[in-house]
């Protein structure tokens, strides 16, 4: 006969927080580390000082472009295009997703654009933009609404998809005019799947205008990086990557921000 | 001409194509509704009692017959009765007050003055202090008074309410229920309600209409001839407790002998 084993006897795992101050310096401490290993790699030869640069040249660079340099025009001119194109796709394509409400017909005849659209990759479009929209702001600005435009009318229309069909029997029970049921129904359910995509599409737009200047473009963020690049400046190819990273940040940020304001007030 | 039914169903029947076969949700049902009336229709799930407040309420057009209020043909005519369908479907965006409000806003009364009207309403009827809150934050009774009470708010003669408290607990069925009593007290409007529980038909109605499956029928009338106002006690009475039976055998006939046994 097989003894049965003793269970082990158990207690519920205990979960131990650290205070969060000590999370801070931790997350410190890495920081600086990791910054120290760099420095100190580059000075001894561990890594090549030449591709990677060092912190210490990076941040006198990084003093130069923002005393000396453009680093105001470049953020200003890429925060611009970014912001334009968020909006314009954000609320362009949300009222062509919309649109499709209106009309089964007119939305089965333009699924399969839409699909086309969606699976083309836009930025492979960018020196084509450019060279329509010339090489100033608005070709930065079409690309970043490229972008967002598609995802935007793909998710207000599965928005619009989603709406009740018994609430929408309501409304008629009501005795409602189609516009009504639109602009009481169907546009606030929208609402909160176009708030869901507004931090994905900060990004895009992000992308989208960097990609524009990256192709061809005399301000922006993205166009020092290809500049610098070009000319074995490291650092200054560093101090744009940072610059762009803190702007990204505030960005998302910020719409994270306006995500969460819009939803109390809108949504509950 | 007060003898005039306000509601009348001639002849309405309704077919449904499923997969290109022929299925008879509804065999032709002839109905006249008095004015000022509480009429309840039972009936197994599936037998057409949402079909038929379906037709009267404009949503669905039948495949035969004419539905008529006050003796004019309002076949597919909607916003012609107040529909409150088998979900309270509120707007989770809109306040109770502006929930209430929604059916007078349809029909074109100003915001504010819909508002005006539905304030004492929420108060006087079990919705006080609630006025400002969303729906999600309600109860399950809560959110059927305000979905009752827009309802009403639409000011049409006729009333369709389907299965109500049909997911209601108990205790809370039978406040609604005295609650929905009083209302139709106030407001003095002609009610149909779809139900599917004997008790609560009986407890409510001036008339029951029973209705059989496969395909949805009118089986039989009973005229209930309680006194109102009635006390939750009337259950109990012997006149009570026979129409209950009569009700519940004419139900058990329907099954067939498979799910009877
Ligand atoms: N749009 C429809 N298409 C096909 N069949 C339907 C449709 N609506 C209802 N039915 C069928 O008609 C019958 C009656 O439905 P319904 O009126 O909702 O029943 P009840 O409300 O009495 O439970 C059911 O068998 C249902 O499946
Ligand atoms: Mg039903």
């Amino acid at each position: 006969m097989i003894e049965p084993r003793a269970r082990p006897v158990r207690r519920l795992p205990v979960r131990r927080d650290w205070p969060s101050s000590l999370i801070a310096l931790v997350q410190v401490g890495l920081l600086v580390g990791l910054v120290l290993a760099w420095e100190l790699g580059a000075r001894f030869g561990v890594i090549d000082p030449f591709f990677w640069s060092m912190p210490s040249a990076i941040f006198q660079t990084g003093v130069i472009f923002f005393t000396q340099g453009d680093a105001f025009t470049d953020i200003a001119f890429t925060f611009r295009s970014t912001l334009l194109g968020f909006f314009i796709g954000t609320t362009m394509g949300s009222l062509l997703g919309m649109s499709f409400w209106w009309s089964r017909n007119y939305a089965r005849i333009m699924q399969p654009y839409i699909i086309c659209l969606e699976s083309l990759p836009k930025l492979a479009l960018a020196p084509l933009i450019i060279l329509v929209f010339g090489m100033g702001l608005s070709s930065k600005v079409a690309i970043a609404t490229a972008l967002t435009l598609v995802v935007s009318t793909l998710t207000s229309y599965a928005g619009v998809q989603a709406v009740d069909k018994d609430q929408e029997r309501l409304f008629y029970s009501l005795g409602a005019s189609r516009w009504q049921v639109f602009t009481k129904l169907v546009m606030p359910a929208c609402i909160p799947w176009i708030i869901s995509i507004l931090r994905v599409n900060i990004g895009l737009a992000l992308t989208g205008a960097i990609v524009g200047e990256f192709v061809s473009s005399q301000h922006g963020l993205g166009r020092t990086i290809l500049y610098a690049g070009q000319t074995y400046e490291i650092p200054l190819v560093w101090v744009a990557v940072f610059v762009l990273s803190a702007l990204s940040m505030v960005m998302y940020v910020s719409v994270a921000y306006l995500e969460k304001f819009l939803r109390k007030g809108i949504v509950h | 001409m007060s003898s005039q039914p306000k509601l009348v169903l001639e002849n309405v029947s309704m077919t449904f194509q499923t997969d290109g076969q022929p299925f008879t949700a509804l065999a032709p049902v002839d109905l006249q509704i008095p004015a000022n009336k509480f009429i309840s229709l039972i009936g197994p799930s599936g037998c057409g009692k949402s079909t038929i407040f379906n037709i009267v309420a404009g949503l669905q057009p039948p495949t035969t017959g004419r539905v008529l209020i006050d003796g004019e043909d309002a076949t597919g005519l909607i916003g012609r009765v107040g529909y409150m369908l088998q979900k309270d479907l509120l707007l989770p965006w809109r306040t109770v007050l502006d929930n209430v409000a929604l059916g007078m806003e349809i029909r074109g009364v100003k915001m504010k003055d819909a508002r005006e009207r539905a304030m004492p309403l929420l108060a006087k009827y079990g919705l006080g202090g609630f006025e400002h809150r969303y729906p999600s934050s309600l109860s399950g009774g809560m959110r059927q008074r305000a979905a009752l009470l827009r309802t009403l708010l639409v000011d049409q003669d006729v009333v369709l309410l389907d299965e109500p408290f049909g997911a209601l607990d108990a205790q809370t069925k039978g406040r609604m229920q005295e609650w929905l009593l009083q209302l139709f007290n106030d407001f003095g409007r002609t009610v149909v309600f779809v139900t599917h529980d004997v008790e609560e038909a009986i407890f409510l109605s001036d008339e029951i209409y029973v209705m059989a499956s496969r395909p949805g029928r009118l089986v039989e009338k009973l005229p209930i001839d309680l006194p109102r106002p009635r006390d939750r006690s009337v259950v109990s009475s012997p006149r009570f407790v026979a129409m209950k039976k009569y009700c519940l055998d004419l139900l058990h006939m329907d099954k067939p002998a498979s799910e009877a046994a």
